[in-house]
């Protein structure tokens, strides 16, 4: 990238507004958020350059967490069947124990039960770690807005990536893991998270 | 021996020859059929009136209550939709709505539709909360990102699709190069929409 101080950093979108300067991307990937591209243009070379190995061998191989609850879970196993093949993004190694996966793809409601469990799946996964809600209900309680469900998983654990849906299809899956990688690249590898 | 071997493995080599089924997906996509229920649009008519009257009966039929309408009288000099009223506000959760398509049944005049958009999934909640400028179909007498060019916010107008404000697949990556890049493909229209 070759931007090391925060004022260069915030000379480049005057530049692009000029048309000067192509967006500043890691390699393949396109830029996320703002304040990431910031924290991690801040690190200097030799840190983003070793970070940027890092956090490809992070993004590539996603192993998700069993973590089927409802009928999004029917759409996220047509995710990794061979006609959508999570596989293609390193993610097709559903682990039946969470110290062996990085990422939780909560699909379908999550009961007031169930919570608790949920959150003691997410604490025995080791460090680098991200959880996508998928779906109407886990992401926000969906139709079931009463007692009994849990208005949304992020009450419980931090969520990096929401799908919408009732349930969403296997493409709403794949275009949140791809949404997912572009995240983790962009996040500084010894970097604050959200 | 020879003879069992291939026998059992007889579909395996079949299939060894036969083409991968597998969908590429984000660079190809199996087509989504005519009635699927994505993402809504909201409609206009022909001359660029909006189809929406603000009556609320999408907001009165949709089982999880996901729709926000706050209708105003129509200006008579410079009406927004042919009918006494329009929506003022028009604002779906798009991550407590089921896709359904109870709204587009109860609208009277057709101004909802549910479209073909899938790839919604979005890093803040937020953000999923569509307003009336990312639902709006695109018209060139008025487009929403006008307004963003004039305050300096985001860059001209990139190609619109005529299915709705935010239903191009693929965000105009490096597009809207404003004080905040878009997030490609999340919110469809670049820097032009109201944040929030």
């Amino acid at each position: 990238m070759g931007l090391s101080t925060r004022d260069e950093v915030l000379a480049v979108p005057r530049l692009l507004r000029a048309g000067g300067l192509q967006a500043p991307a890691l390699p393949g990937v396109i830029p996320a958020e703002r304040d990431l591209a910031d924290a991690a243009a801040q690190e200097g070379i030799f840190a983003t350059t070793v970070g940027k190995v890092i956090a490809w061998g992070r993004y590539s191989s996603l192993w998700p967490a069993t973590f089927g609850l409802a009928c999004c879970a029917i759409e996220m196993m047509a995710a990794s069947n061979a006609r959508f093949d999570l596989a293609r993004f390193g993610a097709e190694v559903f682990r039946a124990s969470p110290r062996q996966s990085d990422l939780m793809i909560v699909a379908g409601r999550v009961s007031q039960k169930m919570g608790p469990v949920l959150r003691q799946i997410y604490d025995q996964m080791p460090d680098p770690k991200w959880v996508i809600s998928m779906g109407a209900c886990a992401s926000c309680g969906g139709i079931f807005n009463n007692y009994a469900i849990i208005q949304g998983v992020d009450k419980v654990v931090p969520v990096d990536v929401y799908i919408p849906g009732c349930p969403p299809r296997p493409e709403g899956l794949l275009d949140a893991v791809i949404k997912l990688q572009k995240k983790i690249a962009a996040t500084p590898v010894n970097g604050i998270r959200e | 021996m020879f003879r069992e071997m291939v026998g059992g493995l007889r579909i395996t080599l079949r299939e060894m020859m036969t083409k991968p089924i597998t969908i590429q997906y984000p660079e190809e996509q199996r087509p989504v059929p005519p009635r699927h229920r994505g993402r809504h649009i909201l409609h206009r008519y022909d001359n660029g009136l909006e189809k929406c009257i603000g009556c609320e009966l999408c907001a009165g039929a949709c089982p999880v209550g996901c729709i926000y309408v706050q209708a105003a009288e129509n200006d008579p000099q410079h009406p927004v939709s042919p009918g006494e009223r329009y929506a003022v506000r028009y604002e779906i959760n798009l991550m407590r709505c089921i896709y359904c398509g109870y709204c587009a049944e109860a609208c009277p005049t057709e101004a909802i539709t549910l479209g073909p958009r899938l790839d919604l999934a979005d890093y803040k909640r937020e953000r999923l909360v569509a307003t009336k400028d990312d639902l709006l179909e695109a018209w060139p007498g008025f487009h929403p990102m006008a307004q963003g060019v004039a305050e300096g916010r985001g860059a001209p107008a990139p190609q619109t699709s005529p299915l709705g404000a935010g239903s191009s697949h693929q965000g105009p990556a490096g597009s809207a190069p404003g004080l905040r890049p878009p997030i490609p493909g999340s919110r469809g229209s670049g820097g032009g929409a109201a944040p929030i």
